[in-house]
């Protein structure tokens, strides 16, 4: 069925090469699904986030604010967007964001709004201080993980058996490989200042990355899984360029923790794969990535499915996943009048 | 050290083009060989039995048995250790 009058919200329309969100490559995906003829409107947080002027993908663009504003300015923000615009689906696209609006969840739902979301405890199953339960439940390995709140830990660490190098990570973003305390400290300070505590400290396997794509039904059923290998990475680790893949071994561990913990939503299960073949989990995402539009290049429309999902109907059979797909990213300028973007600094909004 | 049965699966699953591009679609390797080398993946593809791989080796080139067995060893662990 076509969803002519669909009006979908999407956040994450910053797009910067190096580090991109997934907020225009679902737009992508949902302007080019033939089941999709609604109109989309952009939610972001900067107002030099291209999305918000790319009118393809994105009729009228809104500024928010910041997750860390507190969940009443949050909802009092999207509450007027939503007078104005009757959103009908909310697609939010960031880890930082999701845990605010999972928590008004009940209100956007009592507002009209539609979402497609986990559990606030499914969130927190995936946090990734959570990771090497996770990875039980998913028969593979985990590097082992440690939650920190202090600096002294990485001159201390190798009486209790670390290493380096080690990855430092933030708990929503960010990952830098240190080889030495010195460097350890400085990311630890960099991710703390930006993200906040605590810091993540992981041991460091080498090996090539493979992620996966999916939607869980909430079930216990995964949806249209898309597997890639990176070909390419940018310099914060993000794929550049990828290509799918058929990984039984991925396949099963992504659909073992689907069903362990019957997520429901989008996610992107990060796998490494170590030079023994043997596959180590490194993040579960609670969204789509960012090359999710890799989705749509295998006929396998994940944003497309999440509007079904969204709506209560059943999403159609997928094709089976052709392996062979690539994927390179580029980056490319928008051109923007001055007033465009004063409307946005000023009134919150490119329409 | 991967013999030829133990890769016979890995063989199996490669995408083979005639300009020499080989992809992995189960680890997304790709990478090329020469004539020879597309010449030996198709034939693992259809023999698994090493000596009936050397046999057929055997009546096109001239080569030594022995050195033809290490050298098809040898190809076959190269390509092992690429697709993991």
């Amino acid at each position: 069925m076509k969803n002519n009058k669909l009006t979908v919200a999407i956040t994450g329309m910053n797009a910067k090469p190096d580090n991109p969100g997934p907020g225009l490559a679902v737009s992508r995906c949902l302007t080019e699904s033939a089941d999709f003829t609604g109109r989309i409107i952009g939610l972001s947080y900067d107002a030099l986030d291209p999305g918000l002027y790319l009118k393809e993908y994105c009729e009228t663009g809104y500024l928010l604010p910041y997750p860390s504003s507190g969940d009443d300015t949050f909802l009092k923000r999207l509450t007027a967007i939503h007078e104005k615009e009757h959103i009908d689906i909310f697609i939010p696209c960031l880890d930082a964001e999701l845990p605010s609006i999972i928590r008004l969840n009940p209100v956007l739902n009592e507002m009209g709004i539609k979402t497609f979301l986990p559990t606030a405890e499914q969130f927190r199953l995936r946090n990734k201080d959570k990771l090497v339960e996770l990875s039980e439940m998913a028969g593979i390995n985990c590097p082992r993980i440690e939650p920190i709140t202090n600096s002294k830990f990485f001159y201390e660490c190798q009486n209790d058996n670390w290493s380096y190098p080690l990855v430092v990570k933030g708990l929503f973003y960010d990952a830098i490989v240190a080889h030495n305390p010195a460097q350890a400290t400085e990311a630890f300070n960099d991710i703390a200042a930006e993200w906040g505590f605590p810091v993540l400290v992981q041991e460091f396997v080498k090996g090539e990355e493979y992620n996966l794509a999916a939607l869980g039904d909430g079930k216990g059923n995964m949806i249209g899984a898309v597997m890639m290998k990176k070909m390419a990475l940018t310099d914060k680790g993000k794929a550049w360029a990828g290509v799918t893949v058929l990984d039984n071994k991925l396949f099963q561990a992504s659909s073992n923790l689907i069903r362990a913990i019957k997520w429901r939503g989008p996610l992107e299960v990060e796998v490494l794969k170590d030079a023994t073949g043997n596959y180590n989990l490194l993040e579960i995402n609670p969204r789509f990535p960012a090359w999710i539009y890799l989705s749509q290049g295998v006929k396998r429309n994940l944003p497309a499915a999440l509007i079904k999902l969204a709506l209560n109907e059943e999403p159609e059979e997928y094709v089976k996943l052709e392996p062979g797909i690539m994927f390179i990213r580029y980056a490319e300028e928008v051109i923007v009048p001055i007033s465009q973007f004063e409307n946005l600094i000023v009134n919150g909004i490119n329409d | 050290m991967a013999s030829i049965e133990d890769s016979e699966a890995l063989f199996h699953r490669l995408a083979l083009s005639e300009s020499g591009f080989v992809f992995d679609p189960v680890s997304g390797q790709s990478f090329t060989v020469n004539e020879t080398g597309i010449e030996l993946l198709r034939l693992f593809q259809q023999v698994s039995d090493i000596q009936e791989i050397m046999k057929i080796l055997l009546e096109t080139y001239a080569a030594q048995p022995n050195e033809l067995e290490r050298d098809i060893n040898d190809f076959v662990s190269s390509l092992s250790e690429l697709m993991n």
